[in-house]
């Protein structure tokens, strides 16, 4: 069976100009990633701002062009689709629900946009099935007559989301979709996504950087840290064995409802990424607790890690005899 | 938030919001009334503005004694009805300024949009163009074609309308930009639409309130500008009653006439005054909108 997404060997470099006579600086902001998503599953990128997550969404939606590597969905180049077969295929829902739809037109508008785009839908047909995606994400046809600045941040991403799924496609990219609303209203837009894929039979690639959204919706989970995938799992196995130092830093982050405890300490140190300036070696060792001897001299394989997924790190190396012992030093003291 | 694009600065603070929808309703008001005296003037007023009556020259306005209702804004150096050349005037004013605002507008958003929606090449070609407009000097194109061609009411408008497209090309450019990199036209390029629906249906009804408040300035220079270059001698030519021609034509009088003179200065100030009011009304009303 195809999968629905595979990505192979992405990388893409962004240049940033730093004046008229000064060299143009590269980002790295995706490198060397490769997965694949089978059909009717979600897989979950979690990661820190600045990760890449958001520029490996746009790669696959089409809408930056990589610089190495390629993207295929549903078994077919993207590079090589048809502007419109694409859009039937492959769809997004973008985090902020104020800047993803046009201020000036109506809601039925915005949601009957992919159908006129399409040049083949009659202005019959696409009215009915607006307004039958409308009921279906829960707006009413009154609704429908405004403009998005008259609904709320929830109504809004339910625009968004009749949007993306007028067409019917059957994969949808969804970049952060919650982490722009009210906590209130991320459960509800958590609970129709997850029933649109039910019912739809959806393939879903969600992004975001808050772990309890993605263990709730993700079969599966890919970590990434400056650009590369560091760690990829079932979501039960990676959530109960982060084998990443990496991963196990990121749950160990999440802020617990018990008063006192405050903000976690997770070793992390507070040094920001760049991807601007990716560390030789290991990219996670200048932050990471257990880093040793060869971790900034060496970039470390995919090793297997428990539950059929891998890990990017030397200290899953079965042969590294370094691995162990320096790690329990570093420990002790 | 969205809104950022569209709110312009200084929005927040500045007049009170009575102060601003009054300036709005004064400006409207305004270039409503000028507007209407364009447009139906010649035909109220019974005067023919081109009629001489040398008999009856420099007749003094209504208010200053001696005046009479016949001539309410007195008569010119040749005896002409002075509310019938200003009427007549302000169609002139009016046609100069929404002709010229028409064209620059076009030049100015075509390029500006198209530089600010590819980018790259074709942004560094547009942003060549810009550079060249603006080193140009208006004054002297318009006496150089003038001296070249003779003067004529075409031509004014013409030649205004291919030179100040500018601030319409920057505009457009900086708005597009900001709005290329919207969430909503990523969107649109993930529904499939094409490039043309995307930059008709998203981009240009998201700049237009912007080019909207260019227009008025622009208008409002364009007038400013016709009424120098008559004034100079290089605008519409005599006998049609230009402000900017009415005012030249009464500075050898102005000293034993001052209306003469001081009428159509002021009703050039008035207008001028009228469309910048109606402007920043018009982009005060249209951002709070845009913001909330």
């Amino acid at each position: 069976m195809t999968a629905a997404i595979e990505v192979r060997g992405l990388r893409r470099v962004f240049r940033v100009r730093q004046g008229l006579f000064a060299p143009p600086r590269q980002v790295v902001a995706v490198d060397g990633v490769s997965f694949a998503v089978p059909a009717g599953s979600v897989l979950g990128v979690v990661g820190e701002s600045g990760c890449g997550k958001s520029t490996l969404a746009r790669l696959i939606l089409g809408l930056l062009p990589p610089t190495e590597g390629e993207v295929l969905v549903d078994g077919r180049r993207l590079s090589e689709m048809d502007r419109r077969a694409r859009a039937r295929l492959i769809q997004p829902v973008f985090q902020d629900p104020f800047a993803s739809l046009n201020p000036r037109r109506r809601v039925k508008d915005i949601v009957a946009m992919p159908l006129v785009a399409q040049g083949s839908v009659p202005a019959a047909e696409a009215a009915r099935r607006v307004a039958e995606m409308l009921e279906r994400v829960g707006l009413s046809q009154e609704q429908g007559e405004r403009f998005p600045a008259q609904l709320s941040g929830g109504q809004r991403q339910r625009v968004a989301i009749a949007r993306a799924l007028v067409l019917r496609p059957r994969i949808v990219v969804c970049d952060e979709p919650t982490s722009a609303l009210d906590v209130s209203v991320q459960a509800q837009i958590l609970n129709l996504l997850a029933e649109l894929r039910r019912d739809l039979g959806l393939t879903y690639l969600f992004i975001s950087h808050n772990l309890a959204v993605v263990e709730h919706v993700a079969s599966e989970v890919a970590v990434m840290y400056l650009g590369r995938i560091v760690e990829r799992n079932e979501s039960e196995a990676l959530f109960r064995a982060p084998a990443h130092p990496y991963t196990r830093a990121l749950l160990a982050s999440v802020l617990t409802p018990e008063p006192g405890l405050g903000v976690p300490d997770v070793g992390l140190g507070d040094t920001l990424p760049d991807p601007a300036n990716i560390p030789p070696g290991c990219r996670f060792h200048p932050r990471c607790p257990q880093a040793f001897g060869r971790c900034p001299a060496e970039a470390p394989a995919a090793w297997p890690a428990a539950g059929g997924g891998f890990a990017e790190c030397h200290l899953l190396d079965p042969a590294a005899p370094g691995a162990a012992p320096r790690e329990a030093l570093r420990q002790e003291a | 938030m969205s809104g950022a694009v569209l709110v312009p600065a200084g929005a927040a603070g500045g007049a009170p919001r009575w102060l601003r929808s009054l300036g709005l309703a004064l400006g409207l008001l305004i270039v409503g009334l000028v507007a209407f005296a364009a447009v139906f003037g010649p035909s109220l007023v019974p005067h023919d503005p081109f009629a001489q009556d040398l008999g009856n020259r420099l007749a003094v306005p209504v208010w200053m004694e001696g005046g009479s209702w016949t001539h309410p804004l007195g008569t010119d150096q040749l005896g002409r009805d002075y509310l019938a050349r200003l009427v007549y005037g302000a169609r002139i004013s009016m046609v100069i300024g929404l002709a010229t605002v028409i064209a620059s507008g076009l030049i100015g958003t075509t390029l500006g949009v198209l530089g600010g929606f590819f980018g790259g090449r074709v942004d560094d070609a547009v942003l060549f163009v810009i550079t060249c407009r603006l080193s140009i000097p208006v004054v002297l194109v318009a006496l150089a074609v003038v001296g070249l061609m003779g003067s004529s009411f075409t031509l004014v408008i013409l030649v205004l309308g291919l030179l100040l497209w500018d601030r319409f090309a920057v505009v457009a450019r900086s708005t597009t930009m900001q709005v290329r990199n919207l969430d909503y036209v990523a969107a649109a390029w993930c529904a499939g639409a094409s490039r043309a629906a995307i930059l008709w249906r998203e981009v240009l009804p998201n700049i237009a309130t912007h080019l909207a408040v260019v227009a008025t300035l622009e208008m409002a220079l364009a007038i400013l500008l016709e009424a120098a270059l008559s004034f100079l001698g290089l605008g519409v030519p005599p006998p049609l009653p230009s402000w900017g021609l009415m005012i030249a034509e009464a500075k050898d009088y102005m000293f034993f006439s001052p209306w003469v003179i001081m009428i159509p200065g002021i009703a050039l100030f008035v207008l001028v005054f009228g469309i910048n009011l109606l402007g920043d009304g018009l982009r005060d009303m249209l951002g709070t909108q845009d913001a909330r």
